[in-house]
């Protein structure tokens, strides 16, 4: 035990407490608004384990949630608050829907086309505010943020002009080409090979983060920039790559979900998956061997909720107080620093005694 | 009254000393403080169970190494840092000091070691911040200056009231200070290591501005190691080691030798051995450099030296004459627009940190919390920064782990750096260590060139003794050693040969060290005289 691990410790207990609070904020809420609170509160919380079907939702939803949270992760890591993540998932899903409407290829090809489209898209995406801040010096924060809007309408263009079905009154698209279609992974479920692909995923992140020269050096820019440069690292070059590979993360993301989920592209409006995808770089510390963790609980309370919303009166809605208590709760540096100090104070005076009994 | 001692002290009879003993043994006790145990968040003791007393109209040195606890002790009873355990008695009540506005409301005051000014106000306006007098709700400035005025006259401390805080020079600044702590009513006033921006001559005149605050009855704490400076105006003595009051004294009681062993805790070599430099070929060649910043101010101008392999050249000068922009230069951390430096032969207008890096040029810089370290990242990420893309550290694309914990294990080991183990974040070290990981960063990379911008500065004695033994070891070993610092001590003992900057240029140039007065030297960092261009031309040499 030393003042490292204390510190450490503190940081984990911080974000469980963080959780707890935010999950017993709920439950009052929920008790409060719903006239059965009991049923309610079993459908949200044990809900989505009560059959197979449920738990493959909750892990179809983890995947998208896990690419956006790769993505953020790696971004954020080297301090680029780069939040075009939502924006460069949506268009990669209408570019992908494209070519799987209109492309004729062989099946493997045909998947193969589209995840490559999908992920240049969401290098391209990603890279503006990247561009923009080495360039003119833009706050990527405020043009990454504005660009997702822009992104909106350019994927409603895109779908509208080129695949709509304009035999349904909504944005939809054609059908896909059954070539597309990812393999499925356990029938009776949507569970697809997206989830094989996202695994890889996440272990490449770790490696690359943790045991390799780029991901140190991406580490330490984000900790300590003028330290990165005086060191001698290209900060310039890393950063502008740490958004390549956070576009490219995103873009595969969204061109998985594509061909894995769905057979036409029906988004009415951003998913929020990039946005999920801060809350869960956030949760997880930006540590990718983390990232399943936070969106796999991510998933979990939002099919809870879902379920909730349909066997009970309390609506889905709840799910924000959620996140916006955690989010708070976690990012608050000072949360539980009155305890963690008295816990310092302790371990040094013990330590001191011990040294001095020697 | 107390004022008499002063003059007693260079009287060498025991009578008159027993008498003033006496005189300070009655005076009354204005400020006591009790049992202060201090730890910090990252789990450092910087005070362990001290006690420390002031009387009435004295000054009062405390003195202990850096990283002793002195500035902790200080900051408790300024407010600036709260104390775990303890009690502070201030005239005669138990005081609880939350923050340093309690602390100026009870009538204590603080001038600490980096000026707490803006820059861009005048005097009168930095005196009335925070209690700034109003007229129709705008600051009145006439009711400022006259303030000021009156305060200045009051302890004859002279300033002008009007001056911009940004053009005065560090002394005046210092004054101001004091004198802000002075209308603020400060009966009690605490100088952190007040001379250690200055030049020998504003010293001299801060130490009679200190004498008269304690004829007026003022209660003076004069923070600070330089044992000379204790001897010549202070009264007592509280002497602090890791984190203890050691021993309090009267000042004439005990010698240079004694307050240095009591510092320490063993008798130390307050000079290491160096031998006569032997230079050979030269190295680094900067050639007619000026620098203008964003601003359009002109940092550098036309400068011209050389440093030749196995020779330390100091550069002595007042901070901010320069001294930063040049290393940052020589690094590559700023681009060169005008004039060329060459490091072994090779123009390094073009090249990246990197590169010149490459070249065999490690850097110390002068603000190590900034650049020297990553705070958060543990020891092993800090030392293998200028190295980890290497081939020694890498196993294909991944990096060698193994090897990079042996070659960390090893550095902590030679360099002596106090941490749990190599993981451990190194904002946990104490200044000393941190720098100690800084150094064996840029010492173990076999470098040529080795620029040092303030090595030592507030790191302790023990680990600076580490930073100069190793800096005339590489010299030995034929690197070239460019070394800079505001310490005059440090600068004067390590180097071969010494520039001082004034205003950007360069105002003099001593070939041999040893034939130099420290008066003189003082003299053109003031920018009170300067040499000719053809003596200062002795600073350049053709291979």
């Amino acid at each position: 035990m030393n003042s490292k691990k204390i510190e450490k410790r503190f940081e984990a207990i911080r974000t469980l407490l963080a959780i707890v609070i935010a999950l017993l904020i709920a439950l009052v809420v929920i008790v409060i608004v719903s006239d059965d609170p009991a049923n309610a509160l079993y459908n949200f919380l044990i809900g989505p384990m009560t059959n197979a079907r449920r738990f493959a939702n909750v892990i179809e939803l983890s995947i998208p949630l896990m690419f956006c949270g790769l993505a953020v992760s790696i971004m954020f890591a080297a301090d680029q608050s780069n939040m075009a993540s939502e924006g460069a998932f949506y268009v990669s899903c209408t570019v992908t829907s494209v070519i799987a409407v209109l492309w004729k290829l062989p099946p493997l090809l045909h998947m193969i086309a589209c995840l490559a489209a999908g992920t240049l898209t969401g290098i391209i995406i990603m890279c503006i505010p990247a561009v923009l801040k080495a360039k003119w010096q833009a706050n990527e924060l405020v043009s990454s943020l504005m660009l997702n809007y822009i992104c909106l309408y350019m994927g409603n263009y895109i779908i509208r002009t080129r695949v709509l079905d304009t035999s349904l009154g909504i944005t939809t698209s054609l059908g896909f080409q059954e070539t597309v279609s990812l393999p499925n992974l356990i029938p009776g479920t949507r569970l697809h090979l997206g989830l094989v692909f996202v695994i890889l995923a996440v272990i490449l992140c770790y490696i690359m983060m943790y045991h390799t020269g780029l991901g140190y050096s991406i580490r330490t820019i984000g900790q300590n920039k003028n330290f990165a440069k005086y060191a001698g690292m290209g900060v310039g070059g890393v950063v502008v790559l740490t958004q390549v590979i956070g576009g490219a993360l995103a873009g595969f993301g969204g061109a998985t979900e594509m061909i894995g989920m769905y057979n036409r592209f029906q988004y009415q409006g951003l998913p929020q998956y990039g946005f999920d995808g801060m809350l869960i770089a956030i949760m997880a510390k930006y540590n990718p061997a983390l990232v399943p963790v936070a969106a796999i609980f991510l998933a979990y309370i939002r099919t809870g909720a879902d379920i909730m919303n349909r066997t009970s009166d309390v609506p889905y809605e709840i799910i924000s107080v959620i996140q916006s208590a955690i989010i708070m709760l976690v990012v608050a540096k000072m949360f539980l620093n009155r305890l963690k100090h008295k816990q310092i104070v302790k371990y040094s005076k013990l330590e001191l005694e011990k040294k001095e009994a020697l | 009254m107390y004022s008499r001692y002063m003059g007693l002290s260079d009287i060498d009879s025991p009578m008159l000393n027993r008498r003033s003993d006496k005189e300070i043994a009655m005076a009354e006790t204005i400020l006591s403080m009790e049992n202060i145990t201090k730890i910090y968040p990252n789990g450092f003791i910087a005070n362990k169970n001290v006690n420390f007393e002031l009387r009435k109209g004295e000054i009062h040195a405390l003195a202990g190494e850096n990283g002793a606890g002195k500035s902790t002790l200080m900051k408790v009873l300024f407010g600036e840092e709260q104390c775990e355990e303890g009690k502070i008695f201030f005239k005669g009540k138990e005081v609880k000091i939350d923050n340093p506005l309690c602390a100026i409301k009870m009538g204590i005051g603080m001038v600490h070691q980096h000026f707490m000014l803006v820059p861009s106000m005048t005097v009168a306006e930095n005196m009335v911040l925070g209690l700034e007098p109003e007229k129709a709700g705008f600051l009145n400035k006439e009711e400022a200056v006259k303030r000021t005025i009156e305060v200045s006259e009051k302890y004859g401390l002279e300033i002008d009231p009007h001056a911009k805080v940004k053009d005065l020079s560090v002394g005046l600044k210092q004054r101001v200070e004091i004198l802000k702590a002075l209308l603020r009513g400060a009966d009690v006033l605490i100088l952190d290591e007040p001379t250690a921006v200055l030049t020998p001559q504003e010293t001299v005149e801060i130490f009679e501005e200190l004498k008269r605050l304690r004829e007026l009855g003022h209660t003076v704490v004069f923070i600070s190691h330089k044992l000379n400076e204790i001897k010549e105006i202070c009264d007592r003595i509280t002497i602090m080691r890791d984190g203890r009051t050691i021993d309090v004294k009267m000042v004439e009681e005990v010698s240079e030798q004694e307050i240095s062993r009591l510092m320490i805790g063993r008798d130390v070599q307050l000079k290491t051995d160096k031998t006569p430099a032997k230079p050979g070929q030269t190295f680094l060649s900067v050639k007619n450099l000026s620098y203008t910043d964003a601003a359009g101010q002109q940092i550098l101008k036309d400068i011209n030296m050389t440093v030749r392999k196995g020779e330390i050249l100091g550069i002595a000068g007042i901070e901010g004459n320069g001294q930063n922009e040049l290393s940052e230069l020589v690094t590559g951390m700023r681009k060169l627009r005008t004039g060329q430096i060459r490091i072994g032969g090779e123009d390094i207008s073009r090249k990246s940190v990197r590169e010149i890096r490459e070249l065999g040029v490690s850097h110390i810089s002068q603000d190590r919390m900034t650049y020297g370290v990553v705070s958060d990242a543990g020891v092993a990420d800090n030392i293998i920064a200028d190295r980890y893309y290497r081939k020694e550290f890498k196993k294909g694309i991944l990096l060698n782990k193994k090897k990079i914990c042996e070659k960390t294990d090893q550095l902590i080991l030679e360099y002596s750096v106090k941490c749990d183990n190599r993981e451990q974040p190194v904002r946990m070290l104490s200044g000393g260590n941190m720098q100690k990981v800084v150094v064996a960063r840029e010492f173990s990379s076999d470098p040529k060139l080795v620029i040092a911008n303030q090595p030592t500065r507030g790191i302790d004695v023990g680990a600076a003794e580490l930073v100069h033994r190793k800096l005339l070891e590489l010299r030995d070993r034929e690197a070239a050693i460019l070394l800079i610092s505001a310490d005059l001590t440090e600068i004067i003992h390590l180097s071969d040969s010494i520039i001082v900057l004034h205003g950007g240029a360069i105002a003099a140039y001593f070939e041999d060290v040893k034939q130099m007065d420290p008066v003189e030297l003082g003299e053109y960092m003031l920018g009170i005289k300067k040499m000719t261009r053809e003596q200062i031309g002795g600073a350049v040499h053709e291979q």
